[in-house]
């Protein structure tokens, strides 16, 4: 008998008393009734909180912002689908690569990025978290994983209050990422510490009219 | 009849073994001033910061009620749930592996690994790991393992065993962790303070390469989700991160009993597991994969299906809600047995409130001494109201405690201490003018405890209670001739 088999029949031996579970309620709040800006308060508040850093800015202002919170980088990667015009006020020093299809990065070309730069899919304003999920402004997993220094841009229209207001617009079967805040332990006496193996320094954009 | 048969449920092997009785680990472990200090204070920051968390959900209880009958459900349906699983991980490119027990599974993630050609893997916090002793086995097969947590980093670099299911080294403070990687960690600034920025800073540079090399990296999961296939790792540090996305190869080892019916579940234990186990809104970092995807992360992906002694413990009708755990730990962080012993006194890779049940469901009652394991509370409830998913740990105690009972008698043949005990109570319970007659004998306690009013050792079994403590001595009257004479003098 293969082991699989085996398992299965022991599950069943193991049921045999028939047990029928009650009906999943689903009481939780699915929806919320927040306006735009206290949406944004809140998500705010929550980055704030995590150490993350955070401006909220009009779109026109994202190369002014861009350029300006990535000053001290040497070198920038970004996902091909990123809005090129966002980076378009970095000073001449900074060497940017885009991360594509067939020109894909190593991580040792990664781990001498200084910092990375992408989009976002979805944010949920109570708990603080934004989620990638590999779309083409938002690139593969490894890009916004090595660098130290991650700029996140998350359009205000993509924040939610709640988890569950957002399962509707995520892809599941995508390697989804979901960030709250820079990396962190909470390993020595139960306090948490900022900067582990994550990019030690979050930065977040909210940005209106996107 | 011809029976056919197909498979009894089988006891659980591995790390899930109290190998003395829990009251004498217990004992030796309450010697440790150090220890009971570095527990209490983290466990009472835990506290405040998940009571402050929870407090901000007008629907924890809602939450807390989807999440218990959600767990029950996929426990109903288990077999469906898992084949359902194997097709959608399958059908995106993921190899699923079944295992009956703690050897197949060590053996499985063996061949898988040598067939990469690689002596070295790094590995993300992972309980079932842990309990199927994976590291000392690949160490034999002579493939080094390292732990990336920063908890198990120190836990391995000290030569210790986990003590806490969520921060392993929980038992060891910032100075004793600085101790640790001054003595341990090659080629640490001999500089390193006892700050918890530089020890986390430490830890990333000594780890870096290890990552950014690593062709082969083992992971648990928190979840796999039946619908779609997707398995999900929830973490802080970004470790899980660059395990699950830079090797070529990964290799999931994971309990039956993680498997949730559909991906919208995981909206409700995402709100339920951070806030119950580090006490944030959320963990830094969620991580959910479904089989490969091409062009980003591993090209290999493999899942061990655990066994183990889950099936045992599913066949326990009145304790199979303990497999309903997702191990976020506010049981333990609650637990005033817990708070004083330890996590090493429970023997098992599972500590606490959760592991006291679990361990002797896995393994059966009359393993080794986990039988002692469900007298390792003092029924206070405290973990039952901590539970996200509404475990009632204290009711399967009791249950526990039953089957040990019997357990005993059927070895003994004789009616035990226990038995008599039990009987006794239960006389003295029945009938008001029972107790009462008990009552009258309270003056002889008061002649066991001598001058200083204490008793240092009681009779029998119950010398268990008084190996690390002493018991008052009982008052001259009871508290019924007091309210009867109170009664009277009024
Ligand atoms: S039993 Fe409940 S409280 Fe304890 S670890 Fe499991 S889920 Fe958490």
């Amino acid at each position: 008998m293969s082991a699989k088999e085996e398992i299965l029949g022991r599950i069943r031996s193991a049921l045999s008393d028939a047990p029928v579970a009650e009906q999943t309620p689903r009481e939780y709040r699915k929806s919320s009734e927040m306006s735009e800006e206290e949406l944004i308060e809140m998500l705010v508040d929550r980055l704030v909180d995590y150490k993350a850093g955070v401006e909220v800015i009009e779109s026109a202002q994202i190369p002014k912002f861009v350029a300006a919170k990535l000053k001290d980088a040497n070198s920038v990667v970004y996902p091909h689908g990123l809005e090129q015009q966002w980076l378009s006020q970095l000073p001449k020093g900074i060497t940017q690569i885009a991360d594509a299809p067939g020109a894909r990065l190593s991580v040792a070309q990664l781990d001498a990025t200084s910092a990375v730069v992408t989009s976002s899919q979805v944010s949920i304003a109570e708990s603080g978290t934004i989620i990638l999920d590999g779309e083409p402004n938002q690139g593969r997993r490894a890009i916004s994983l090595v660098p130290d220094h991650h700029l996140c841009i998350v359009p205000v229209s993509s924040i939610v209050q709640l988890l569950p207001e957002a399962m509707p617009r995520l892809t599941i079967t995508r390697p989804l990422t979901w960030i709250s805040g820079p990396s962190a332990t909470s390993d020595i006496e139960l306090e948490r510490v900022e900067g582990v193996h994550g990019p030690r320094t979050l930065d977040v954009l909210l940005v209106r009219g996107l | 009849m011809t029976q056919v048969f197909l498979g009894m449920p089988a006891p659980g092997h591995g790390n899930l073994f109290e190998e003395e009785p829990f009251p004498q680990a217990a004992h030796r472990e309450l010697g440790n001033t150090q220890m009971r200090k570095n527990l209490r204070h983290a466990t009472h920051t835990i506290r405040d910061k998940r009571l402050k968390v929870v407090g901000e959900l007008p629907d924890w209880d809602d939450l807390r009620d989807s999440g218990s009958a959600i767990k029950n459900n996929a426990m109903a349906n288990i077999e469906e749930l898992l084949l359902q699983f194997e097709k959608n991980f399958t059908a995106r490119g993921g190899i699923v592996h079944w295992a009956r027990d703690a050897s197949e599974a060590n053996k499985i993630v063996t061949e898988l690994v040598k067939a990469t050609g690689s002596t070295e893997v790094v590995k993300v916090k992972s309980m079932a790991t842990q309990e199927i002793g994976l590291n000392e086995h690949l160490e034999t097969e002579g493939i080094e393992a390292f732990e990336t947590d920063l908890a198990e980093l120190i836990v391995q670099l000290g030569h210790d065993k986990p003590s806490h299911i969520l921060v392993p080294a929980i038992h060891k403070n910032r100075t004793q962790v600085r101790d640790i990687f001054l003595k341990e960690m090659p080629g640490v600034d001999p500089t390193l303070t006892d700050e918890p920025a530089k020890l986390a800073e430490a830890a990333r540079s000594h780890l870096r390469k290890k990552f950014l090399a690593s062709k082969v990296a083992i992971s648990g999961a928190n979840f796999a989700l039946a619908d779609t296939g997707t398995l999900g790792v929830v973490e802080s540090e970004g470790n899980g991160r660059m395990c699950l996305t830079l090797p070529e190869t990964l290799i999931t080892v994971m309990g039956i009993e993680k498997v949730l019916p559909q991906w919208e579940d995981l909206e409700v234990f995402m709100q339920l597991l951070p806030r119950s186990s580090t006490g944030e809104r959320m963990n830094p970092y969620t991580s959910l994969w479904t089989g490969v995807t091409e062009d980003d992360g591993p090209q290999n992906v493999h899942i061990v299906l655990l066994d183990n002694g889950r099936t045992r413990a599913l066949s326990d009708r009145f304790g199979r809600t303990a497999l309903n755990c997702i191990r976020c730990s506010a049981c333990m962080n609650v637990c005033p047995v817990y708070e004083r012993t330890g996590g090493h006194a429970y023997g098992s890779t599972y500590p606490g409130p959760i592991g006291a049940i679990l361990s002797p469901l896995m393994t059966g009652i009359e393993a080794e001494d986990n039988g002692s394991l469900p007298y390792a509370s003092s029924l206070c409830g405290a973990c039952y109201d901590a539970c996200p998913v509404k475990i009632n740990i204290p009711e399967i105690l009791v249950h526990l405690r039953g089957e040990d009972v019997d357990a005993k008698r059927d070895t003994h043949k004789l009616p035990t201490q226990m038995d008599l005990l039990m009987k006794g109570g239960s006389w003295a319970l029945g009938k008001g003018k029972n107790i009462g007659l008990l009552e009258k004998a309270l003056p002889l306690g008061r002649l066991m405890a001598g001058k200083n009013k204490k008793i240092k050792k009681l009779p029998g079994i119950a010398a268990g209670w008084t190996q690390s403590r002493d018991v008052p001595a009982p008052p001259n009257k009871s508290f019924r001739d007091w309210w009867s004479d109170e009664k009277e003098s009024k």
